[in-house]
Order: structure tokens, then sequence, then C-alpha cells
């Protein structure tokens, strides 16, 4: 206290001093510098001194509380949410170990799009000092520090589908290459701190990291990927007294390893591994696949069409604000699809199997979904606020298989009212004086105005036209993909054709490897709201623009609750619909069919969404969203069990929340 | 890091706060006095001045409550602020600082000049260098799992330090994991690209190979748990299986084109037990035939190559002070350092190093054949004459080591005595030493436990009674043989258990069938090479620093317990010109190998067609001598020749990328020899 007081003193002394001024010269000169380099200092407290006590301030707080952080037993979170919550279950390992499971059959993860991390290995002058950093996964730093050159390096070459030159990105490989998307996001992490409880290590575990930007067969091509996941799983088996390995896809992995189980088998002539007709035999004990998208996904059009998919898993979520065109004017959406539009395995999620299984302009299998009743059972945030409207009245059927439509009304009405005008032939226009201006440049430029037009008026697409469509607007990515991916059903599997690498991550032009023993299911989660059809509009402003958006004003309201912000969606695991999940392993593999002619047993585990209870379990134990799902207490118990040695009866055979066998009966296949 | 950095500021900044605050107190009292004399004169505004000092004090409310605290948040805000700006205007810094040119690395180089990446190429980490991490633990170690207790930033050390000795030790009975943790290597590049933040092992190497266009499809590097014996690292892991399935695929997919290995330090001999291993019969091989090096492997470059053992490793074993196994006491010598904090630190490295079989490995081998007896060694007078040599090409920083001016020596300096007891005993001729064989050394009286009031028994010493440790004393010098006799009376569990898994004797027979024992197989002395006349075996290593060869002991007796008997006499100093300094006598070398131990087979015993080398594979030495970096920019120097620096040497950098690109060893320029280590090996008498 005594501090202030003598502050205070010299300024009252100068008051006085010039009322009495005069009296005491001498004294008054010596005094009158002291007070004044006083003032003067005070003056400069005021502002930056201020400022800087404020920083110093928050820094010493900041300090403290992070040593406190550091201090802090590691235990004490969890202690603080059995406080709240209750005691906590066991995580699934240690239960398991109680129960006396212990490590047997070797794991393989084959992690999905965009969860797997990138890193540089050759870059332009840009990328100075990013040698061996991750550019994708991780924190992306770079792409904030510096987007342009981010996006350059992110982007493969738009005619071969491989690097462009000078550049060269390869996956991440190990295990650190997909347990964790960005810090604390957990993809595989908690499924791989699970197993490692029962005993498992780095040598019974091994992430099958590709470079998921690639078209499958090119990841084998250019990085021979699929050779070493053969010679790894090989090994595992030899090293692990010749125990079968227990395969864990997620997500696009599925179809990797679809692909992968055909290439293994196919003569080396024919781009094959050349492991002979019975290497998944001798290899393979199960197929777990998680979230699988057999048939591909709705979103996936949208992410072509307009990069609009509300998210092709993460990236969107992840940095929404930043991926807003509006706010850096920096046109990020035209950037974001011209980089996507390189990637050749976004085309592996286009839907599969056209009218068929997807559903035509009056007709789809999952007609008669009730999307109130379903949401009524799950209090997530995202549905809340509709289940109240949509419950009280009364649904009418939705017609899903039109997956794009222009006009909210165009997606109601009868189809014998819709005035379609074929686009096939439109020319495109050829207006290319404003190119230049733009920075980023889509293939939409070269359509033109006539070329908009003519894909508006067709006003409806069913999964058979959709492709149609991606052809017209992306003819680049779409000639490069056809050489790699095929979407159709096969009428004949015998036929010489299909022996072809494009066909071999469809389930449905492709047979199942002859292994009677193996096991195949496919864990997915539902109860989540998941897209499966867009009402589309015209944006007014088609220069720089990308000409088609998503009409976010379409709302269903209480006479179609499934509707909403021009998005139908369906059951399913918020990116996956349960039809593209579960259909093959329903019907078109169940028994032998000729899509699996040695009957190699099928299994589904539903994980029915609950949201997580507070806030403190973050992204919860019993999620069935798409890629939290792998947290999943239920999931992870089942892949435990399995690993170590449990059969699908011994886990329960199947286990069904969701309507999938009766949609499954609609669909009209041959088998 | 940088956070240590801020608050190492943060706490000396705190005196100067004071002491402005000091300076403040000194001053105003003055000016108060003044005050008080002058105010009671003044009586007429009295009432004026109480309302303009309310209004003033309104005013300057808010300088009056500027406290001790908040010049001290006043500060820490400044230093923060200033802080931030430089940090900024340092990362708005164009890369390439003008003035300041980056030398091109030879990648880029060599890139321009044509080469691209055609032999897919397997690094193989020595000892210490690489990462482990844990997968299971006990209680103590909490949220530690798949994190790194080795490598990385050490950060565990000093949070748990008891915890993290726990984990790293192996089980002292079977040399295998102690039951409820498991620890393993990292895999991957990552495992020993950098050992620290910002102290690369492999990683300029890795830069340099991916410039002329390697990535993970042709570039492995073989990680393995460098604690465990080479078998082991094959029972527990895998690991040799996994190197030899990793090999066979990048040659498969790599267009049928053979790789080039380059093991550095331990790795060397790591991979000399590979060789045996995989073209061994499968329960203990890896049954890949009598053809498999030759078909798979086009060249061995071993960098740093520990083939006949360090003397390192015998004082490291013994007590502990070896001046570094690589890097744990250059890391962190403060800390490790036993009479700071009481915690008998030394004594506990001892322990857990005990533990590790793999520094058994390092053994000097070939016993006194090799690195002579008590009168006689290969490098007596070499180590001078080089040393001297040394000097004139390094600029005179590294040479508080040994003086090395005298030109004249009258003895010999008898190397070969590994470990002495007093300087005397280091030079006496040997028919005035007081010894006895080592053998006679009673091993019986382990009853005589007297020290059982100590508790728990940290290291062997507990167990040995004085009477022995004053006998070991009294055997005044060791040579490279007795030594393992000394080793066995200190250390029996670890030596039992790691003698199970090497050897460092001479084979006089290698038809003998005992060979096939894969104790035998890192020895490069009691092995063959394999049958593969097209492969090439580089030896790669620095020259012109003073290396550790022999060492000058005294017991340092105490009544405390868990205490070391034995210490570096650090006292025994040689006269001028001597090789002694602080008890230990230098010779040339790399600063942990000595130039004899890695340059040995490659210039004699594997040279042309001998009894180890039965097909003749061509040998080539490669010599790089020791330049310190000049300045303080260029980090640890582009020409070092340390054992750990070398792999940033650019005359290196550049041999390992024509071999990859596909140039053999006389494209290259065959030998280059700076040391003495043709003439060291002349005089060693051994059969081929």
């Amino acid at each position: 206290m005594s501090f202030p007081r003598r502050r205070k003193a010299p300024k009252t002394q100068n008051s006085e001093l010039h009322e009495i001024d005069g009296e005491n010269e001498d004294d008054d000169d010596d005094k009158k510098r002291n007070p004044k380099t006083n003032l003067r200092k005070d003056k400069r407290w005021s502002c930056v001194d201020s400022c800087c006590w404020l920083i110093g301030c928050i820094c010493s707080i900041w300090w403290f509380l992070l040593f406190l952080y550091n201090a802090m037993p590691a235990s004490f979170p969890q202690y603080v949410t059995e406080a709240i919550t209750g005691p906590l279950p066991d995580p699934p390992g240690v239960k398991l170990l109680k129960e006396g499971l212990k490590v047997k059959h070797p794991v393989v993860f084959v992690p999905g799009i965009v969860t797997g991390g990138l890193e540089l290995w050759e870059g332009h002058q840009c990328a100075e000092g990013l040698f061996r950093k991750r550019l994708w996964g991780g924190s992306f730093g770079e792409l904030y520090k510096r987007p342009l050159c981010w996006v350059e390096h992110i982007s493969l070459d738009n005619e071969t589908g491989l690097d462009p030159s000078g550049i060269r990105l390869r996956s991440v490989s190990g295990l650190v290459a997909a347990d964790y998307f960005a810090p604390g996001y957990f993809v595989w992490a908690v499924l791989i701190a699970n197993l490692a409880r029962i005993g498992y290590e780095e040598k019974t575990m091994y992430m099958a990291a590709y470079d998921w930007r690639l078209s499958f067969q090119n990841t084998e091509v250019r990085d021979q990927t699929l050779s070493r996941i053969k010679s790894n799983i090989e090994l595992m088996v030899a090293t692990n007294g010749g125990k079968k390995v227990v395969v864990i896809p997620h997500s696009m992995g599925v179809l990797y390893f679809l692909h992968f189980m055909k290439w293994v088998e196919a003569p080396a002539p024919m781009g094959g591994g050349g492991g002979g007709l019975d290497w998944c035999a001798k290899h393979i004990k199960a197929v777990m696949n998680i979230g699988a998208p057999f048939l591909g996904v709705p979103k996936a059009v949208a992410g072509l069409f307009s990069i609009e998919a509300k998210d092709i898993a993460i990236a969107r979520a992840f940095a929404p604000g930043v991926l807003d065109k509006d706010v850096f004017g920096l046109q990020t959406f035209q950037h974001m699809m011209r980089m996507t539009r390189t990637w050749d395995s976004t085309m592996s999620m286009i839907p599969k199997g056209g009218d068929t299984i997807w559903g035509g302009l009056d007709w789809s299998p999952e007609g008669d979904f009730n999307c109130s009743a379903k949401k009524l059972k799950n209090n997530d945030t995202q549905t809340a606020d509709q289940s109240g409207k949509g419950s009280l009245g009364s649904t009418k059927r939705v017609n899903y298989g039109r997956i794009l439509s222009f006009g909210k009304d165009v997606a109601d009405i009868h189809s014998f009212e819709i005035k379609r005008v074929d686009f096939r032939g439109a020319v495109k226009g050829n207006n290319l004086i404003n190119t230049t201006k733009c920075d980023a440049w889509t293939e939409y430029h070269e359509m033109g105005i006539e070329g908009v037009k003519a894909v508006a008026d067709y006003k409806v697409y069913t999964a058979g036209s959709i492709l149609d469509l991606l052809h017209y607007v992306a003819p680049k990515l779409m000639a490069r993909g056809d050489a790699h991916f095929s979407h159709g059903i096969a009428d004949n599997l015998d036929d010489p054709k299909y022996e072809h690498h494009k066909y071999w991550s469809n389930p449905l032009e492709t047979k199942l490897p002859n292994a009677p023993d193996m096991e195949i299911y496919t864990m997915y989660g539902v109860g989540v709201p998941t897209e499966r059809a867009y009402v589309y509009k015209l944006t007014p402003a088609a220069e720089c623009y990308i000409p088609f958006q998503i009409d976010a004003s379409a709302e269903g309201g209480s006479e179609n609750p499934c509707l909403k912000g021009g998005v139908f969606s369906v059951d399913g695991d918020e990116t996956v619909p349960v039809l593209s999940a579960g259909f093959m392993c329903a019907k078109g593999w169940r028994g032998t069919t000729r899509f699996n002619p040695s009957g190699i047993r099928t299994y589904i585990r539903e994980y029915d969404h609950a949201p997580p209870a507070n806030f403190l379990e973050g992204r919860g134990t019993q999620s069935g969203a798409h890629v939290d799902i792998m947290g999943n207490f239920a999931l992870i118990e089942d892949v435990i069990r399995v690993a170590a040695g449990a059969t699908g009866e011994d886990l329960g055979g199947d286990q069904v929340y969701s309507d999938i066998y009766k949609w499954s009966e609609k669909i009209n296949l041959q088998l | 890091m940088a956070s240590i950095l801020r608050f190492r500021k943060l706490c000396y900044v705190e005196p100067v706060k004071c002491s402005s605050l000091g300076f403040q107190s000194y001053v105003t009292p003055k000016v108060g006095k003044k005050d008080d004399g002058i105010v009671p004169k003044v009586k007429t505004v009295v009432v004026e001045k109480k309302r303009e000092q309310q209004k003033k004090k309104k005013k300057k409310r808010q300088p009056k409550e500027w406290r001790c605290i908040d010049y001290c948040c006043w500060m820490i805000g400044y230093m923060c602020t200033t802080w931030w700006l430089l940090l900024f205007l340092y990362h708005c810094l164009p890369a390439t600082w003008p003035g300041f040119q980056v030398p091109e690395s030879p990648g880029t180089r060599l890139k321009r000049e044509g080469l691209t990446a055609l032999h897919p190429v397997v690094l193989v980490p020595g000892i210490v260098t690489g990462g482990l991490e844990l997968w299971e633990g006990r209680p103590c170690s909490e949220g530690l799992f798949r994190k790194r207790l080795w490598a990385g930033s050490f950060s565990e050390i000093f949070k748990r330090p008891l915890c993290w000795l726990e984990h790293l030790s192996l089980n002292n009975e079977t040399g295998l994991d102690p039951p409820g943790i498991r620890v393993r290597a990292v895999p991957g590049l990552v495992s020993a690209d950098y050992f620290a933040p910002g102290y690369f092992v492999w990683a300029v190497l890795i830069e340099n190979l991916a410039k002329v266009g390697y990535e993970g499809k042709n570039l492995h590097m073989a990680a393995y748990d460098w604690r465990l014996s080479f078998q082991n690292t094959e029972i527990r892991d895998q690991a040799l299986s996994r190197l030899k399935s990793n090999i066979e695929l990048m040659y498969l997919t790599n267009g049928y084109k053979k790789v080039v290995v380059v093991p550095h330090s331990m790795g060397v001999i790591y991979f000399l037990h590979f060789l045996k291993w995989v073209e061994s019969p499968p329960p203990t091989g890896g049954g890949g035939g009598s053809g498999w090096c030759a078909k798979h492997i086009k060249a061995i470059m071993n960098i740093g190559p520990a083939f006949l053992g360090v003397p390192k490793a015998v004082s490291n074993i013994f007590s502990s002070e070896a001046k570094d196994i690589a890097f744990i006491r250059s890391f962190a010598p403060g800390l490790l350092d036993s009479e700071i904090l009481g915690l008998q630190t030394l004594e506990h490295i001892m322990r857990v190093s005990r533990t590790w079989d793999s520094i058994v490995s390092l053994l000097p081998k070939g016993g006194e054949t090799i690195w002579g007896n008590l009168d006689w060694s290969a490098e007596e007078g070499h180590g001078f004459s080089f040393a001297k040599k040394g000097q004139a090409s390094m600029s005179g920083n590294n040479l508080n080591n040994s003086n090395q001016r005298s030109l004249q020596l009258k003895d010999p300096v008898k190397y070969g005595r590994i470990i002495s007891f007093g300087k005397v005993a280091s030079q006496l001729p040997s028919s005035q030493l007081s010894t006895f064989d080592s053998k006679e050394f009673p091993r019986t009286n382990t009853s005589t436990n007297f020290n059982s009031s100590c508790g728990e028994v940290w290291t062997e010493y507990d167990e040995m009674s004085r009477e022995r440790i004053r006998k070991i004393a009294e055997n005044k010098a060791y040579t490279a043989r007795t030594l393992f006799d000394l080793l066995r009376s200190v250390a029996p569990k670890m030596m039992q258990r790691a003698e199970a898994h090497f050897s460092h004797g001479i084979s006089e027979n290698l038809d003998d069938p005992k060979y096939e024992h894969y104790r035998y197989w890192s020895n490069p002395l009691e092995t063959r090479l394999p049958d593969a006349p097209d492969m090439e075996i580089y030896c790669l290593y620095g020259v012109g620093i003073p290396t550790e060869r022999a060492y000058v002991y005294k017991s340092s007796p105490s009544e405390k317990c868990k205490n070391i008997p034995f210490r570096i006499d650090s006292s025994a100093e040689g006269d001028e010109g001597s090789c002694l300094k602080s008890g230990v006598y230098f010779v040339d070398g790399d600063e942990s190998v000595p130039v004899l131990s890695a340059g040995f087979m490659c210039a004699k015993g594997w040279r042309g067609r001998t009894r180890f080398n039965p097909s003749g594979m061509e040998t080539h030495i490669r010599e790089y001598r020791h330049k310190p970096p000049a300045s303080l920019l260029e980090g640890r120097g582009m020409e070092s020749g340390a054992h750990v620096d070398i792999m940033g040497n650019v005359a290196l950098i550049e041999d390992i990328l024509r071999v990859a690109a596909g140039a053999t060893g006389a494209e290259i320029g065959g030998d280059k020899i700076y040391s003495d280590i043709l003439r060291m090996s002349e005089r060693i008498n051994i059969r081929l």
C-alpha cells in the first residue's frame, strides 16, 4: 500500500508549486524536473503499458493453468467424469481381457477415404521445408499458411490421375497413418488401444495405408501398395503360426479391399497379384466391413456435382468456415472442386447398380421410410427440431429414386407431369471470355450457359442417368474414372470382360473369392439421418461460380419431414445409407448366390446410434455415425471377439434394427 | 522447448523488475519529505488544494493500483510481446537469407548430374538411436500408450524418472520383457530419423535420397528393439523375418533390383547376424537358402562399423562410465550426475543398462590377438603419429583431449591393457606387474552377504564382498581376454544371459559345426561371409577424433550401499604429449569406434579371398577426415567425422547416393584412407 501513496505525492506537490510559485526558485527547478518525469511515465502507462499488462496477466494465468494441467494426475478427467455420470463401463479391451481373451489372429486395418495422412516427398518451391511433413491429416497448418500451394500439392494431374510433375505426395505408413485424423480426433486409435489391451502390438496389427486419392489400381501401379499389403499379410500369417488374418476395412477401404481380394487372386499378366485361386481362403479368416459403402453413397454425387455434400467424410466439417467462399473471396469452392475432381477415388463411391438398386422416377426401395418415426427415437440435436413437426402429419412416399431434382416441386410430383428435355445431345456453349477472370478453373466454364441450362432442363436424375450427367459436367474426371471403375450390374459374371480390374471394386460385377470358410461382416450405425437425394437450383451469377447449388430453402415441413435444407434423408450412419451398407450382406451375398458362389457366410451387425450423453464423453461410446462408430464399444467388442477367434455365430449372428430386409426384398435382382 | 525458454526468461527477468522497484522506492521518499515541508506553509489554499486533491485522486485511481504484481505482469507482457514480434519477424524472413548461402545439398547436385533412384535402400539403425514406444505398462505409465519413452523429447524422464527406468529395463533373468510391460520399437522411417527434436540421425541422408527420387516404397528403415540380443528380436518381434520379407518385397516391386543396405554402428553387427540368419535353415534361421544374399543384396555400406567391438562398452558395463555409449551421458550429463540430487543416477543407469543384452555385442572381440596383450598392441605408436596429422587438419578446437605435440615417446602406450588400476600399472612393463590369473576370482562367497541391510539389491556390486572388490583391484591390468573374466565376476547375470547370444573369440576352424549356432553370427571373426561374389562391403567411418581405447581405474570403496566401487581415475593425466587424459587413453577413431575396430575386417580380415570371406567379395574402405563445423550456423557440420554426426557428412552421403544409383566401389574411387589402418592391420597376426 505504501507504494501508490508515494506516487501520488509528487503530483499534489506539483499543483502546489504553481500556486506558490516564486517562493523558492532554486528548489522549484529541481522539483519540477522530478514530477515531470513521473508524470510522463504515468501517461505512458495508460496505453501501451496497459496492453502489456493485460498480455502479461493473461500469459501468467495461462502458464499457471498449464502448469496445473501438467501437474494434474492423468486420471483426473476420468475421475471428474465418473463423479458426474457415475462409474464408466470398462473399455471393451479391459473387459474382454478379464474374460480371458488373448491375441490370436493378426489384424489388418484398411482406412477409408480422407482419413489417411499424406506426406510430402518432393514439392515445388513454395513447399520448401515441408519435406516429410504431413500435408493431409495432422494439424492442417499449411492449409492456413499457404492455401494455394497446399491445393496445388494435394491435387493430382487432371489427365493421368497420377502425380503432377515435380510433386510427390505419399501416404504415411504404419499405424500412425490413420490413428488420429487431427490431434484429438481419433479414427482408429480407440480400436488400436483396445486391441493392445489383449496383447496386440505392431507385429500383429498392420495398417494398410494407401494413397486414397488414386484409383485403386493406380495405387499398385505407382506405389505397389497392393503388393505391399499382400506381402505383409503373408508375413503376418507366417510369423503368427499360420493363423489367418482378420481384415477390418472402413468406409472406402471396404471397396479397396474388395478390389484387393480380386487383384490378389488374378494372374500377374492381368495386372493381378498372382496369389493363386486359394490365396484368400488360405490367408483371410474374416472381413469385418465398418460403414461399408458397397453400393456407393449419394453424397459422392453431390460432392462431384457441386462440392456440396454435407461432408465427404470430414473435410468440410473440419473447416467449414475456411472453405466458405464468402469469407475470403477466394473462391474456395472452385478450388475444392478443381482439387477433388482430380481424385479418381471419389468415383468409386458413385451409386452403383443404377435404377435397380437405387430406384427409378417413381419407385425406390426405401419409399415408405418414415423419417419422423425414426427421429423420435434419437434425440440428436441435429434432428430434434424436426421430430416435433413431422410426427403428426401423415407422411407421404418420398421419391428417393430421384437423386437430383431441380426444384422442390419436381421432386414431389408424379413422373408423367415432369417435362424433361434431354441434355445429352446439348451443345456446350463456348463462352471463353470470362474464364481468364476466374482464378480457379472448373470445367463448368467450358460448358457455357447453354450447357448449364440443358442440365437444369432435364429436371430429374436417377442413379442411372446420374452417370450421364457426370459425364457431361466433368468429362475429364469421368473419362479417367471409367477406365478404373464401373457402376453397373453384371448380367453374366462369366463374361471374360469381368476380368478387367475396373470391375473389381463393384460387388455387383464380381464374384467373391472361393473361400467357404471366410466370413464377411457388415457393421454400420443406424439411426442418423443420411443424405439420399437432393433438390438443386441454378445459381444466378454463373460466371466464376459453380452454376448449381443445393436449394437450401426447400423444406418438407410436416408433409414431408424427410426433406430438410434441400436434402432428402433416410436411415443410415450420416454418410452411408442403410441400403448401400447392408444390401449385399442381407441379400446379394446371403447364401450361395451368383455373386457369392462358394457360399461365404455373411453377418449384419447394426449399431443403433445414441448420441453422447454429455459433453465429457467426447464423441460418445455408443455412436453410430460414420467415423465416430470406430469408438463404439459394442462394435469394438465384436471386433476383438472375432480377432480372438470367435465366429459370427458366437457373436450372435445378425443384429438388425433397420428395415434392411424389407427394403432388400423389394429390390429385384437376379441372384 | 519454446515454453521452457520463455519460462527461463521469466525467471531471470524477475530480479530486474525488483531492482526497478527498489529504485522507485528510493526516489519517492525524498520527494515525500519535501512535500511535508511545504504543505504547512501554504494554508490559504488548503480548501482548493483539497478539492484538487480529490479530483486528482479520482483521476489517478488507476495508477494508484499499480503494484508489484502489476509490474510483474507488465514485464511479462512486454517480454512476450517482444518475443512474439521477433518470432513473427523470424517467420517472415525469406528462406534464403542474403549473405548466408546455404550450400547445395549433395542430393540436389547429384540429381542435376542425372542420378536417379535405382536400388532400393535399407537403413539399419544402431544402438540407442532408435525410438521405443510403450504398448503395455504399469499403472504409473498411465496415458503413455504408444508414446515414445526413448528418443523424442524424453519428457518422461523428468516427470516420472523411476517409472521411466522401470519400463525401459528388461527382465534380468531372461533378457526379455518384464511381466506386464511391453515396450516396442517404433516402426518406419520416423523411428530413427531424429533422435531428439533437431538432433538428426538419418534425416539428412533420407532427405538427400528423396532428392534423387527415393520414397517410402524403395526406402526402408529396419527398426528393431536395440535393447535385446539379436536373436531375441526375432524370437519376440520377428524383426528379422520382417526385414527379410521387406527386402524381398522391395526387390520384387522395384524391377528385381538388389538392395543397398546402410547399417550404422551396432546395426552393422546386427546386419551381419541377419546375413547368417537368413541363409540358415528354419528352426533358428530364416530359411532363405544359400543364394539369398547373392540374389537380394548389392552392397552393404557400413557406417561407423563396430565390427570388433568398442572399448567404451567395457567401461560402460563395468562402471557405467563410458564418456557416452552414444548419447546417454552427453545428452544429460548434469542430470545423470549422481551427486547433485543424491539420486544415485549412475547406479540406476547401471541397473537398467545391465539388463540390455545388446551392449554385450559391443565388447571387444578377438581377444589379445586383435586388441593387444599386456605389452603389445597393434596401435602403439600409431595413435600419436596420426593424432598429429589430425591436429594439422583440425582447427585445433577438438584437441583439449590430448596434447599431442611431443614426437617421441620412450615407452609405447600399452593400449592392450584396456583396464588398469592406477596410472602406474598402465605403464609398467609386465614383468613388474603383480598379476594373477583372473579366473581365480573367488565366485563362491556370495554367502557373505553382509550388506543385506541395504534392502533392495540394485546392482550386482551390492552382492559382492569387499574382499572380492579388493582382489579385483589388486589384479592391476586387464586385457581384452582377461576382461571377460572380470566382467563375469562383476556382472554375472548379464554375462550369463548374453553369452548365450554372443561370442567374442576367434575361430580356429570355421568348419566346426558349433559355428552354426546363432551366438557366433554377429562376430565377424567366427563366421564366414555369405557366398555372394558380386556383393560389396564398404567400411565408411570418420577419423581424426580421439577415441577411448583404454582406461585407468581406481577403486572407490565407500560405506554407502548401492554404490559402484570402481571409478575411472580422472586425475590420471599423462605428461606432455601423452594420450592419457582424465584416466582415458585415446587413439584415432570417430569418437566411439577406434579405427582398428571399424577398419580391420575390410582392410585385412575380408580383403581378397580369406577364410572369413570364402567367395572373395570386394571390400572398400572409405575414411572421412573430421572437420569441426566452421561456424555456429553449420550446426553439427557438413564434414564431421564423429560417430553420429558423420551421417550428415556430404562426402559420405554422396558415396551412398552414388552406390544406390548403381555405381560400384571402383567407380566411386576405391579405398580412401587417411589413418594407419593398413599398417596396424599388418601387425595383427591372424590366420586368414
